[in-house]
């Protein structure tokens, strides 16, 4: 069979974008050909600026070189203008008269940049900044000429005004608003910006309208005039006021255009199905967008229906700004006004405003009804992707607005997310601990690789792949190293490369469809590959039979090797094993077994741990079933994400301090609680006075006995980040202990992302829900404790009960090589 | 001509599963079974730091490494981009529902690759 083909016009960064996506998905699914007016493989337009900066130069940022287009078997047309689409033939035409059949077009044509109506806005020496061209126009007459004037205070003119500037030039910057970057902040940090840049050397006539640009003696641009008379000399002049859509290729085409080629979700045109467009010729819902992070969402969703997967859909996209202007930090994003704006929707928001002017820092939090709905930041931007996780999250901010301000690091106490600015780290300084990855490294991979989303970064450089805790300062790197419109997660994240759905998407299916197997979820929810992969298998596993106990069916191949082998796996593949002590209590008898299985199986290492147990390390693999049954005691679950340890201190019973049997509550609490597997592992705590020896407040739950009760505190966390635990309510007996403890992790359990702690869970729904829920509703709570109880009820102890837990006995013994048939 | 060794029955080996081969000397072989009966033998040892691979989760015609989530290639035994490194692969034949390897592979292939360690380091006493 003869295969489709597909011609793309325009040979940009959305365009090739979208055929990289389908080349991922559906590889040699099309005949490919794609025409570019400008003759040049696909470069990142948003380094032009450090290019004009003299920071990087032309092949550095290169994105697709000649030869990626060669080895795709696509049929690059550069530099030939496509002036005419045949859409009843289905023929593309170049000037030159190349033709181009097709069965899908995608359309990619970018924008203009809009030139002033004004008289001599044609004469030589007056430029847009758009392209290559343009670029090299201005590094040409950078060497020749003195002065230079930008029209146009925006994110473009400044950057243009500032690479002039650093190379030699005499740089007036002429904006007719009452303050720079008027879209993207607001007339503080504008004028901060506008003060700072002059330190530099720039100046700027603010409010003033251009009238016309008169020529010189020689031809060339001499003078810019303005309306009140007034006039500065110009020997280049740059025009940055802003870009087009570029549609008159669309328009001949009779496709509709309104602001842009109107698409639907799935970016096909609304006129002709067989076209698709992205990219900032296409309007989608009315927008037209300009940064590069929406058009990769395009691209992604154009090039899941190129490849007849036909599920993805683009439903618009949240954008952030930054200036790349070295030396200079500003962030902006969404509604970053507030009721500053004056318009009616922004009535109602509310300001929290820092500034510093003499430091050069002003920050300003815009909140609405609990939520951070914009952000304006001038002098320290280490936060703004923090705030624009926040803003396109939407998580209500009530329970953190007094930290907001200061930042993620403010949250925590430890760890090392917000320990420096990402920009002014040495290019040898460490961010990944777990891998060992340096800034250098990560910020030469953005760059040669041409990375924009923390996904390749990872992928590449596998800096913030393990632990994730420096997750925030990659992200700050790309911010800074990739531009201001680097490619944000997006709002909802995947679960992995096998779905487009998120981890909430299929709770919700599971639960609302009943879905109680694998295979029918995948199916009901059209999983890419058939069994999934090693991401989404054990959390869709999870996530069945913590929604339907005693009806769904664990599937233990689904299982990372430890919940199937019920040990914990060692880097040289032996096992270690650790048995329950209920409340860290043991016993002459246990201690005697432990030694007796440590001399009988030549355990080489006898461990005690941080959860008040022993550790037998480096157990065979053929010799578990026998470790446990010599052992004689229960699971510690120590490899699962399941109820760990509770930690207990001494308390009443031999403490001279305890005010409460901190031992006893411990046991209870491990006792009702064990066997239960959970989003992530779980750890208790409990003690017996405020001197808190069990450490309570770093634990999932950690209980502290006072004089009067027991005070419950949940989503503490001793691991990568130290968080300390949040309080959640006092109370007196220890069975309401017992009812609080189980309702918050049967919620937990129920609402829980798979691998996400209960503390960045509770951070994610806020710590109002979870009151809301175990605090406020006494059914509710007594029904979340319920549910608990009865998904525990009869669940075996796999060391014990093997068939029960539906543990595969192969897996122990090895298959012995016989005799050649 | 090769010479097949009879391993097991394909019903022996997990599906989306595998098996572990001793063999007299070398390390372990992993056999892996698919969710479609297809069969496929790598040396139990991840390229990256020599995780026994027979312990990874399988899908696909892939199986993730138990230790640092490489992706390997039950095919060809090799890395998933951008991760760089290749498991040994051995020949496999299913017929009848009997899995067998090549007899000359399983005694020759990879005889000297070790497995990693772990531990206390205990030569270190000895020395009198």
């Amino acid at each position: 069979m003869k295969k489709s083909r597909l011609v793309m016009i325009g040979n940009g960064m959305a365009g090739v974008r979208t055929l990289e996506e389908l080349l991922k998905i559906a590889p040699g699914l099309y005949d490919i050909a794609v025409f570019g007016a400008e003759p040049h493989p696909n470069y990142n337009r948003i380094l032009l600026s450090p290019v004009l900066a003299g920071e990087q130069t032309l092949d550095d940022i290169v994105l697709n070189a000649w030869q990626w287009y060669e080895q795709n078997n696509i049929r690059l047309h550069a530099g030939k203008k496509v002036v005419e689409v045949d859409r009843v033939r289905r023929v593309v035409r170049a000037e030159d008269g190349t033709e181009e059949e097709y069965d899908r077009l995608l359309l990619c044509t970018g924008s203009n940049p809009f030139i002033l109506p004004v008289p001599g806005n044609n004469l030589p020496g007056v430029i847009a900044y758009r392209d290559i061209a343009d670029t090299n126009a201005m590094i040409e007459a950078a060497q020749k000429y003195k002065n230079a004037v930008v029209i146009g205070g925006g994110l473009l003119g400044l950057e243009a005004a500032n690479g002039l500037m650093r190379r030699g030039m005499d740089v007036t910057v002429v904006h007719v608003m009452p303050w720079l970057m008027e879209r993207q902040l607001d007339d503080v940090a504008g004028k901060l910006l506008q003060k700072s840049l002059e330190e530099r050397g720039l100046k700027f006539m603010i409010g003033a309208q251009t009238g016309e640009l008169l020529a010189g003696a020689d031809g060339r641009v001499k003078t810019v005039k303005f309306k009140d008379g007034s006039a500065v000399d110009a020997d280049l002049v740059v025009m940055a006021v802003g870009i087009r859509p570029s549609t008159q290729l669309a328009e001949t085409m009779k496709l509709h255009v309104n602001r842009g080629i109107v698409v639907h979700d799935t970016m096909q045109t609304v006129t002709d199905a067989r076209i698709y467009s992205v990219g900032e010729c296409a309007a989608h819902r009315g927008i037209a967008y300009g940064l590069v992070a929406p058009l990769f969402e395009q691209a992604k969703v154009a090039a899941n229906h190129l490849a007849q997967f036909g599920i993805g859909r683009y439903t618009g996209s949240l954008t952030s700004t930054k200036l790349k202007v070295t030396g200079i930090d500003l962030f902006s994003c969404g509604d970053f006004m507030g009721s500053a704006s004056g318009k009616p929707e922004d009535e109602g928001t509310e300001a929290i405003v820092m500034s510093d002017p003499f430091g050069g820092v002003y920050k300003k939090l815009v909140i609405k009804d609990d939520k951070l709905v914009g952000a304006c930041l001038y002098g320290d931007t280490v936060d703004g992707s923090w705030y624009f996780k926040l803003l396109r999250e939407g998580r209500n901010v009530n329970d953190i607005r007094d930290k907001l301000m200061f930042g993620e690091s403010s949250l925590g106490d430890a760890g090392h997310a917000g320990h420096t600015k990402a920009a002014s780290m040495a290019d040898d300084a460490e961010v990944c601990g777990c891998n060992g990855i340096n800034k250098g490294a990560i910020c030469k991979a953005i760059k040669e690789k041409g990375l924009f989303t923390l996904d390749e970064v990872r992928k590449h450089t596998k800096a913030s792949g393990s632990c994730g805790s420096c997750t925030g300062l990659v992200e700050q790197i790309l911010m800074f190293t990739a531009g201001g419109d680097y490619s944000a997660a997006p709002k909802k994240k995947a679960m992995c490369a096998c779905t487009d759905h998120s981890h909430q998407d299929v709770r919700d299916a599971i639960r609302k469809h009943k879905l109680l197997t694998i295979a029918e979820t995948f199916s009901f929810m059209e999983w890419r590959a058939p069994n999934g992969c090693a991401t989404c298998r054990p959390a869709v596993n999870y996530y069945l039979i913590s929604t339907w106990p005693k009806l769904a069916k664990d599937d233990p191949q689904s299982r990372y090797i430890n919940e199937r082998s019920h040990a914990n796996i060692q880097k040289d593949g032996t096992y270690s094993v650790i048995p329950r002590m209920w409340g860290g209590e043991t016993t002459a008898d246990e201690l005697r077994r432990i030694a007796n299985v440590v001399d009988k199986y030549k355990i080489p290492t006898v461990k005690v741990t941080g959860g008040q147990r022993i550790d037998l390390l480096g157990v065979k693999k053929e010799d578990l079933k026998s470790v446990w049954q010599d052992l004689g005691m229960p699971s510690g679950h120590a490899y699962a994400k399941a109820l760990r340890t509770v930690k207990t201190c001494v308390g009443s019973e031999w403490c001279r301090f305890g005010t409460q049997d901190s031992t006893q509550m411990g046991k209870d609490l491990e006792r009702a609680l064990w066997r239960m597997y959970a989003p992530h592992k779980v750890k208790l705590a409990v003690s017996g006075c405020p001197r808190n020896c069990a450490e309570s407040g770093i634990k999932d739950v950690g209980v502290i006995g006072v004089d009067s009760g027991w005070e419950i505190h949940i989503a503490g966390n001793g691991g990568i980040k130290t968080e300390a635990a949040q309080f959640l309510c006092k109370v007196k007996t220890a069975a309401e202990v017992l009812e609080y403890s189980g309702a918050f992790l049967q919620l937990y359990r129920e609402e829980g992302w798979y691998l996400e702690r209960t503390v960045h869970y509770v951070n994610r729904v806020g710590l109002d829900h979870v009151k809301k829920k175990i605090l406020e509703d006494d059914a509710g709570r007594k029904a979340l404790w319920e549910r608990l109880q009865f998904s525990l009820e009869g669940e075996p102890d796999p060391w014990f009960e093997l068939d029960k837990a539906a543990v595969d006995m192969r897996q122990f013994t090895r298959l012995p090589v016989e005799q050649p048939a | 001509m090769n010479q097949w060794t009879v391993i097991c029955r394909i019903a022996d080996i997990p599906v989306l599963g595998s098996r572990r081969v001793g063999r007299p000397r070398g390390m372990d072989i992993a056999v892996f079974r698919n969710d479609r009966d297809q069969v496929f033998a790598l040396l139990d040892r991840c390229p990256h730091k020599g995780g026994p691979l027979s312990q990874g989760i399988v899908f696909g015609t892939s199986v993730a490494c138990p230790l640092h989530n490489w992706t390997i290639g039950l095919q060809d035994g090799c890395a998933k981009a951008p991760d760089v490194g290749c498991a040994t692969k051995f020949t496999v034949k299913v017929q009848d529902g009997v899995v067998c390897l090549d007899a000359l592979e399983l005694a020759t292939l990879a005889i000297d690759l070790q497995p990693p360690r772990a531990g206390p380091k205990r030569e270190i006493h000895q020395i009198a």
